[in-house]
């Protein structure tokens, strides 16, 4: 018997060993994949320009910024978010992404979860590096929009929605997050104005960044008087349908200096899911798979979320900012309206959010918008953000929302 | 076995032409789903039963649409809110019979069944709204 199991002990290695082996490799604090360049297109309306054509704009300037990478021979997958087919009526984004980079015949994967298609690029990057499968792979995003009429943008988004009892009800996106304001109006007070704050500070950072769809300061009054979209939400509320493409660099950590002196390390990465239809959720006033994610990245970065110096959140509507800074953990639920109200995420402010100029100024190209936040805190986390610079930045995170919060993206940066 | 009628929106909807709002119950762990479902999201099972759920209840959230996608266009701005039936189940739906102005959150609606539009094209199912009691 003894010598049996002494056998099987030395061969096998059976319970010993896994009894104190550890399943999962300890990740806290670690770099999980390193960003060591970045693209972002003009934002706005790009008339004349397909998809494609925007896209090898983001591609030009992360490669420009990096003469040690030579894509062609270092690149070796790319992951690109987009969301729907029907704006130009055309699918396969994968491949036709990996072409117009330069990259023909390399893996491309097409990611798809709406507004967070390219936050959940950023993760399969983040897995494709860890993994040990690629050293360096491209991560991006492409959404053409401003060709088609409101009415068609307005009906291509609510496809991200719960189709048989949402859509057939003729809620619309501005509609979903509308039920989700009243609600937050109802249990905490929260005003329209205080949701009208959040656009004219976003309106002011993107003021001050060149590649923004609207770089016009507004005021509140603007913002209060503007007509209503889906009530309490009006049209100042609502981000922006807009062209654009972005992109990052993501490389195994331990290469990361070959590429660049700054690299700017991703230190968690959380994804979460919830049900499609808003009407199955518990909360109305929350979103469950943020507040999951944001758990999931938070512990894997060892940080908490007072060590936060600077923040993308997904600010599709004033109200989705407001439910961002409380699902993050910037204040208590109910009070990200007083956060706002108080200075306390404008630049110069405590936590500084949007800095970009946000989903509402900067513009919100869906599938682009989760590496347009990442290429902001590349940015931010290097220094190279001029006039929209937040002083002695170290730590940043990233907040990217799916529909109505089916999908969420929280991703954590640090600088060496 | 003796035949049931599927677990699913399609039978959801031809229920509600028939006047009746059903939803899903789990034989096994007992939750119940609205809209139905053929596997228990709880315990996996793929047992269930068709129970009636009342068709009045309260309303939990609302928004006024304005700008509409180009089906809803005709009729904007419209009401439309998110219902809670009995304990937990919530369904959303337009809000018909009252000014968008004199909607409250916690007032009581019920469920009107609607008709099924004269459209040859999936889906055929009823236009089915909320109204004040």
């Amino acid at each position: 018997m003894l010598k049996t199991l002494k056998y099987l002990f030395k061969h096998y290695s059976i319970f010993p060993v896994n009894l104190t082996q550890k399943r999962k490799p300890d990740l806290k604090g670690k770099s999980l994949a390193s960003i060591v360049s970045a693209g972002l297109s003009k934002f706005g309306k790009l008339e004349g320009l397909y998809a494609r054509e925007i896209f090898a704009e983001a591609v030009k300037e992360a490669y420009d910024r990096c003469p040690n990478l030579d894509p062609k021979k270092d690149i070796k997958a790319m992951f690109i978010g987009h969301m729907g087919e029907s704006y130009e009526h055309q699918g396969h984004t994968g491949a036709t992404m990996a072409d117009w980079a330069g990259l023909l015949h390399i893996a491309a994967t097409r990611t798809e979860a709406a507004c967070a298609s390219s936050g959940a690029a950023l993760r399969a990057g983040v897995y494709a590096v860890l993994s040990g499968l690629a050293d360096v792979v491209m991560v991006g995003g492409v959404e053409k929009m401003t060709h088609r009429s409101t009415a068609e943008v307005t009906e291509y988004l609510a496809m991200a929605s719960d189709y048989p009892f949402e859509q057939w009800n003729g809620i619309t996106f501005p509609g979903l997050f509308a039920l989700m304001a009243t609600a937050h109006m109802h249990d905490y007070g929260t005003t329209e104005k205080q949701l009208a704050m959040v656009a004219v500070k976003n309106h002011h950072n993107g003021s001050l960044n060149p590649k923004a769809h609207m770089q016009t300061e507004i005021t509140l009054e603007k913002a209060l008087t503007s007509r209503v979209i889906a009530w309490p939400l009006k049209l100042y509320d609502c981000s922006l349908i807009t062209d654009g493409a972005s992109c990052v660099i993501l490389t195994k950590p331990e290469v990361a200096k070959k590429y660049t002196d700054t690299p700017v390390h991703i230190i968690g990465s959380g994804q979460a899911s919830d049900t499609i239809g808003m009407y199955e959720r518990k909360s109305l006033t929350s979103l469950t798979a943020a507040k999951l994610s944001a758990k999931t990245a938070y512990e894997m970065a060892g940080v908490k979320p007072d060590d936060i110096n600077v923040a993308e959140v997904h600010d599709c509507f004033t109200i989705a900012e407001i439910i961002g800074y409380e699902d993050l953990g910037f204040c208590e639920p109910g009070e990200g309206s007083k956060l706002v109200e108080n200075g306390e995420t404008r630049l110069e402010g405590r936590i500084p959010v949007n800095t970009s100029g946000g989903l509402k100024a900067k513009g919100h190209p869906v599938g682009a918008t989760g590496t347009a936040q990442a290429y902001e805190m590349y940015l931010q986390l290097t220094g190279q953000a001029d006039r929209r610079q937040v002083k002695d930045a170290r730590i940043g995170v990233t907040h990217n929302v799916g529909g109505s919060g089916a999908t969420a993206t929280v991703h954590i940066y640090r600088r060496d | 076995m003796s035949e049931q009628a599927p677990f699913t929106v399609e039978q959801f909807y031809k229920y509600m032409l028939q006047r009746k709002l059903m939803a899903a119950k789990c034989k096994k762990c007992g939750k119940v789903h609205l809209p139905p479902r053929p596997l228990c999201d709880n315990c996996f099972s793929k047992e269930f039963e068709w129970i009636a759920v009342p068709g009045k209840g309260r309303l939990v959230t609302y928004t006024v649409i304005h700008v509409a996608p180009t089906q809803f266009q005709s009729i904007a701005p419209y009401a439309v809110g998110i219902v809670q039936l009995g304990n937990s189940l919530k369904i959303p739906g337009m809000i018909s019979g009252v000014a968008p102005e004199c909607i409250k959150i916690g007032m009581q609606l019920a469920i009107d069944f609607g008709t099924c539009g004269t459209a040859q094209t999936w889906p055929q199912w009823p236009r089915y709204c909320f109204r004040p009691v």
